[in-house]
């Protein structure tokens, strides 16, 4: 890559090489030093090469550090090459003119690491304002990268003339950085440490964190130096940690571990006793060490270092932190900028998680809300409703069978994917839960054998791999607002298709006929079935409905989880706490139930990252609580389902 | 006569709804009652804050010769301090024989282990027969409850409450659905049953209360709107208006 | 009492001679009894459904007369195999310990002991502490004890929180639900001290026996098991049977009316819930051993589902009719699952059962709910009533 931008550079370059000066003189009188560099010899050339000011200078920095110099071995002329097999094509360092050689009597410059660090460096002054703003752009990620002293004066020195705004405030940002690392005077250090003290970038932390690093030490008392914090045995570290420390530090003798006094008795057994007491009897600790002592006394061995003396030395000795910086001042500046730093940290994590637990709270309220609407107004529970779900997936990852165009291929998929689980629906009310109105429980035994069946069919119809549901290219990639604050467009997507759900499921509940029937049977289906509402066909649509929605959210589902026969299981637990805790019948207690679950699992993931099973095992007994005070959720319901 | 049931000033609301408004009634022991009332005049409510069932906002409910507050207590206790509470729906357990139905009703140590280890007695069975003779189900006693006639089921649930031998009866609707002749049997089984015990009978039904001849209290919106004999409390313009205006309407 | 009870009951007494015969020939024919006409591994099948059938009698109990649809019982079946499959654990490994340390010239102390046999133990998840819940592992009657404690103080904590606030129906089939899911997600943790999704393993040698053979212990075990569903099942008969059925039953037909006659349900359905879940303790403390290993997929929500499922095909509300659809369904389900049945060919498409075994039990389970609620034990009504 570099190199094609090299040769772009160069022929770009080449109309006004006729008034300049040549490079290959310059180069021919650091010859040596350019051919066999070392870290110190090679500065000498960088400083002649830099002080001629040629604008071949660049390219020519780029191709030694990517050796792409070829030096002739007969006269000492250098020239860009590139080989191929044995064939060298060969570019004048300054004409450009081409020529094609046999490898035979050309050396290839291969400046080794040290080197090419003490080329970059000097590359990037050149970088840094190079017209080309992909070379200015790869200079400042180059020093981001190693960030270095003598980087700061020519940063410094750029900053003025870079037309690029973006780009300006990133040098800026950069030479804050290389600022409070380097800067010569302790006021300017400090004033670049002040100024991150708003920058919440990885990098601001690691060059704040960088410049607060400590060493752990011991000394007998404790020593003039800008110490972090000293350490109190048995408050900040245990005795064993503070006295390995002292160990470590060759201040104390190594404790003796109770294998290595095993050993050490086995191996001084004499007619079957140790330091006088029988084997036999040192199966216990107190034992050894008293037959220990006896052989530490004859000096067999090492004497015993008991917890007594372990607390002892400790006691004896200072335990602290000292920073690698030894100005208390530039560290109190880091310190404080590093607080106020971590502060809005959080801020932004609070944000960031929130967003998460949002979008988490989208997709329980999608998995839940059909669910929600048939425990609601029939009082059944569906235990096949995560089938539903899981229908709803397959029904999206058959259509991109057929359907190649990802996008075109979800908008079909939604539609139908709500058809064929309300078809699903229908049909299984029309078949079972008729017949099982009034006994809930028998309901509740039958969807679920309905689950069983429908998951195993699931199972030998597309195998027990998860199939891809693959999302448009538009929904690839996050969006980020921060390092620390970024959210996925998919999640975007699931969260403005559960908006659209939550408005339209209440805009069919309160604006149309069937809604106001449904509403009607939910609260009281005697007086609804008087005044003319056929509850069977308010049963059955409501059915249709519930189910259609959980196959609409098992496309959303699955195109960020794999697509499996036992997704639905996954979900449909979370469901049943959502609806439970939410309160029955009602969109809006499924909305506060979801958003509860939601942000109240991604709290606990949160204060317990690393075991995201115990935050489900707290969640669950969460909620089992939570129904003790609030045995009918949080929106609690009126009519049929309050009345038992 | 005492004073046994004494319920003052009690208010409920559900949801906006005044289903009890500032009511007082008193019951004493002996005594027949009878409470009518409009559809939605509380009569149900009033049960089942005495029962334990719904907690008022507002009064107290106080009972027997030590003014027990029944406030707080569960449906169980309250039960336990002798108050029977007959439905609306006959409910009896129809899964099991009549004989079950009434033993289990009886006076006896309600906890789990003494039920666990209860073994049935001669007077257990007595009684049993006696309930049954009193309630007309004598020849019915191995039948399945659930296999009996609404009427058997209505009498069946009263000699449930009978066995267990409360001090007050709350019967909601008896005659609910009864031929005239089972009416008058469920009229003589109540009145025999008030020549003891405070018995609270709610209807519906005029001829039925004419027929208990008893002290009467009309119930509107939650409230007492009068009280005293039928003859007394039909001359009342305000009931005539409210109750009877309506059922002549 | 007992005696009394027995002549009282028909079924009690003939399901009784059903098992003792059942429980003879299957020792007469075992490979034990030397006549080996029932191999080792279906005695030891036998002796795992009959565990099997305890629990479901249990569920039965709680489920078809309490009419608490409990979906949280295999839990607490499992917990009564791991608080056995801890002792079996740690006194082999302890076994194995000792007897390799005892080759050391120097006896070994009692923390290197419990060092090595916690490393061995707990290696699999990264650890050697014995974590606090192994306190009592070392002692068989108190890991005895807790098969029968921690089953019956879970039951009893959970029950009533939830029975005191009334928690009813499908609510509270969710919460028993939400109850299992909490706790095999703990058990799934590495830190939970009882080695993650690795679970107990090796539980069917038994420390002190390693020189019989399995066919004697598996002999042995289904005995105890027999015995273990005889013993429950007159229990749960007895209890039934009385007053103390007369309650339950109306507790589920209708929890009000029995309210008002004074009867605390609370209490009743605490008594029953707890009695059932110690029961399902011992059940899966006797199964375990059986099975050789139990890890927390083994208490998954949908194990108890399925526990429901045999008690709703065998007919709730009848205790042999638990037991009919617990042996009934297990022992198809591994008849089919395992290979046993023959394909069906179509044509068309060979049906391999096992992978539709779970559809046909599906489905089948969706009618005997439609058409058949009384179960396979509805059946026997019509045989019964027939003489009479």
């Amino acid at each position: 890559m570099l190199r094609i931008l090299a040769a772009l550079i160069l022929s770009l370059g080449f109309a006004s090489l006729g008034q300049a000066q040549d490079l290959q003189p310059v180069l021919q009188s650091h010859a040596s030093e350019i051919a066999k560099p070392s870290r110190s010899s090679v500065s000498t050339a960088l400083d002649a090469l830099v002080a001629s000011g040629l604008p071949q200078v660049t390219p020519f920095l780029e191709a030694w550090t990517d050796k792409g110099i070829w030096q002739r071995d007969a006269d000492g002329v250098f020239f860009y090459g590139s080989a191929k097999g044995s064939d060298l094509t060969l570019r004048d360092v300054d004409t450009d003119a081409e020529t094609v050689v046999t490898t035979n009597g050309y050396t290839e410059l291969r400046p080794n690491g040290g080197v090419r660090r003490v080329i970059g460096t000097a590359l990037v002054q050149f970088q840094l304002s190079d017209p080309d703003i992909t070379r200015r752009l790869s200079a400042i990620d180059s020093i981001a990268r190693r960030p270095d002293a003598d980087q700061l004066e020519p940063l410094l020195a750029s900053i003025d003339g870079e037309a690029d705004r973006a780009l300006k405030a990133r040098k800026i940002q950069l030479a804050n950085f290389l600022s409070a690392s380097f800067a010569p005077t302790v006021a300017d250090r400090i004033t670049a440490i002040d100024s991150l003290s708003r920058d919440t970038s990885i990098e601001a932390r690691a060059v704040l964190n960088q410049i607060l690093s400590t060493k752990s030490a011991v000394a007998t008392t404790l020593p003039e130096a800008n110490i972090a914090r000293t350490l109190t045995p048995g408050d900040d570290l245990t005795v064993a940690e503070a006295y390995d420390r002292l160990i470590a530090a060759d201040l104390a003798p190594p404790v003796i571990p109770p294998a290595a006094i095993r050993d050490a008795l086995a191996a001084n057994i004499i007619d079957g006793r140790v330091g006088g007491l029988p084997t036999a009897q040192l199966g216990t600790d107190a034992a050894r060490a008293q037959a220990y002592a006896a052989l530490a006394a004859a000096g067999t061995v090492a004497p015993l270092v008991t917890a007594q003396d372990q607390t002892a030395a400790a006691a004896q000795h200072v335990f602290y932190e000292v920073y690698d910086q030894d100005d208390a001042a530039i560290t109190d500046a880091a310190r404080a900028a590093l607080t106020s730093v971590e502060t809005r940290v959080a801020a932004a994590r609070f944000a960031d998680l929130a967003l998460d637990a949002l979008s988490l709270a989208s997709i329980y309220f999608l998995a839940a809300i059909g669910l929600a609407i048939t425990f609601g107004v029939m009082g059944v529970i569906n235990m096949a409703h995560g089938e539903f779900i899981m229908m709803g997936a397959y029904t999206g990852y058959v259509v991109q069978q057929f359907v190649p165009d990802y996008t075109l291929s979800i908008i079909i998929a939604l539609p139908l994917a709500f058809a064929v689980t309300f078809a699903a629906g229908v049909t299984m009310e029309r078949l079972v839960i008729r017949h099982l109105y009034h006994r809930p429980l028998e309901t509740l035994l039958a969807t679920f054998g309905i689950s069983i069946a429908l998951q195993q069919l699931a199972k030998n119809i597309f195998g027990t791999q998860a199939r891809p549901l693959t999302s448009p290219g538009w929904l690839d990639g996050a969006w980020v607002l921060s390092d620390v604050i970024q959210i996925s467009y998919i999640r975007i997507a699931i969260f403005v298709l559960a908006l659209l759900f939550l408005g339209l499921i209440i805009l069919i509940l309160n604006r149309t006929r069937l809604g106001l029937e449904v509403r009607a049977v939910t609260q009281n289906p005697g007086m609804a079935a008087s005044m003319g509402i056929d509850p069977d066909r308010i049963n059955m649509m409501t059915f249709g409905l519930g189910s259609g929605i959980a196959g609409i959210a098992g496309v959303a589902i699955g195109l960020y989880a794999k697509v499996t026969s036992e997704m639905g299981a996954d979900y449909i637990v979370q469901s049943f706490m959502t609806v439970v805790v939410g309160g029955v019948g009602n969109v809006w207690g499924t909305l506060a139930g979801a958003s509860l679950i939601g942000f109240l699992q991604k709290g606990i993931e949160f204060l317990n990252p690393s075991n995201t099973l115990a935050a489900q095992t707290y969640m669950v007994l969460f909620i089992i609580l939570f129904i003790q005070f609030r045995p009918k959720g949080i929106v609690a319901q009126k009519g049929r389902a309050a009345a038992d | 006569m005492s004073s046994l049931l004494e319920v003052s000033g009690v208010s409920k609301t559900f949801d906006g709804f005044r289903a009890i408004n500032d009511l007082s009634i008193q019951i004493n022991e002996p005594e027949l009652r009878a409470i009518i009332g409009p559809n939605g005049a509380g009569k149900t409510t009033f049960m089942d804050i005495v029962t334990g069932k719904t907690k008022p906002d507002v009064g107290r409910v106080v009972w027997g010769e030590r003014n027990e507050s029944l406030l707080g207590l569960s449906e169980a206790e309250i039960a336990n301090k002798g108050i029977g509470r007959k439905f609306q729906k006959p409910t009896v357990f129809e899964d099991q024989t009549v004989r079950q139905n009434l033993a289990m009703a009886l006076k006896n140590p309600r906890g789990p282990f003494a039920v666990l280890f209860h073994r049935k007695t001669e007077e257990g069975a007595a009684r049993i027969e006696e309930i049954a003779a009193e309630i007309g189900l004598s020849d019915q006693l191995t039948r399945t409850a659930g296999e009996l006639s609404h009427g058997q089921k209505q009498w069946l649930e009263i000699g449930m409450l009978l066995a267990q031998d409360p001090r007050l009866l709350l019967v909601d609707e008896p005659a609910a659905g009864m031929t005239a002749e089972e009416r008058e049997k469920t009229t003589d089984i109540l009145r025999r049953a008030a020549q003891t015990r405070a018995v609270v009978v709610v209807e519906h039904d005029m001829e039925f209360v004419r027929r208990l001849d008893c002290k009467v209290t009309v119930l509107h919106e939650g409230h007492v709107l009068a009280e005293g004999s039928l003859d007394h409390v039909t001359a009342d313009p305000m009931v005539i208006d409210v109750y009877l205006g309506r059922s002549d309407a | 009492m007992t005696q009394g009870f027995l002549v009282t009951n028909r079924s009690v007494r003939w399901f009784l001679m059903a098992l003792a015969l059942f429980t003879a020939v299957v020792a007469f024919g075992s490979e034990a009894s030397g006549a080996g006409l029932v191999s080792t591994s279906l005695v030891k099948t036998l002796g795992k459904t009959l565990c099997l059938c305890l629990i479901a009698v249990a569920m039965d109990v709680v489920w078809g007369y309490c009419g608490i649809l409990s979906l949280g019982h295999f839990a607490f079946f499992g917990i009564g195999g791991y608080a056995v499959g801890m002792w079996l654990m740690y006194a082999r490994t302890e076994g194995i310990v000792m007897s390799s340390l005892q080759a050391q010239t120097i006896p070994p102390t009692p923390a290197e002991v419990s060092d090595a046999i916690g490393s061995q133990i707990f290696g699999v998840v990264g650890s050697s502490d014995f974590p606090m819940i192994w306190a009592f592992a070392h002692s068989l009657p108190l890991q005895l004890l807790m098969v029968v404690l921690v089953p019956g103080f879970l039951a009893l904590i959970f029950g009533w929180l939830a029975f005191r606030s009334r928690v009813t129906g499908v609510y509270l089939s969710i919460l028993t639900q939400a109850m299992t899911l909490a706790l095999s997600l703990y058990l799934f943790q590495n830190d939970s001290g009882l080695r993650g999704n690795n679970g107990l393993s090796g539980l069917q040698n038994i420390p002190g026996f390693e020189q019989t053979s399995q066919a004697t212990i598996s002999l042995v075990f289904f005995l105890a098991s027999a015995l273990a569903l005889g013993l429950g099942y007159v229990l749960f008969a007895w209890v039934v049977a009385g007053k103390m059925g007369s309650v339950v039953k109306g507790i589920r037909d209708n929890e009000a009316r029995v309210r008002f006659l004074g009867y605390r349900v609370e209490g009743y359905k605490l008594f029953v819930f707890t009695l059932t879940a110690v029961v399902s303790g011992i059940a899966g403390a006797l199964y375990y051993p059986q099975a050789g290993i139990i890890n927390p997929a083994e208490i998954a929500p949908i194990a108890s589902i399925y526990l429901a499922v045999w008690v709703a095909i065998g007919g709730r509300g009848r205790l042999y009719g638990a037991v009919i659809g617990a042996a009934l369904v297990s022992l198809l389900s591994s008849w089919f699952t395992g290979g046993g049945a023959p394909d069906v060919n179509l044509g068309f498409y060979r049906i391999q059962w096992t992978d539709w075994w779970l559809v046909l039990l599906g489905l089948s389970f969706v009618c005997v709910t439609l058409f058949f609620p009384k179960g396979i034990g509805g059946l026997f009504d019509y045989i019964v009533r027939k003489p009479s």
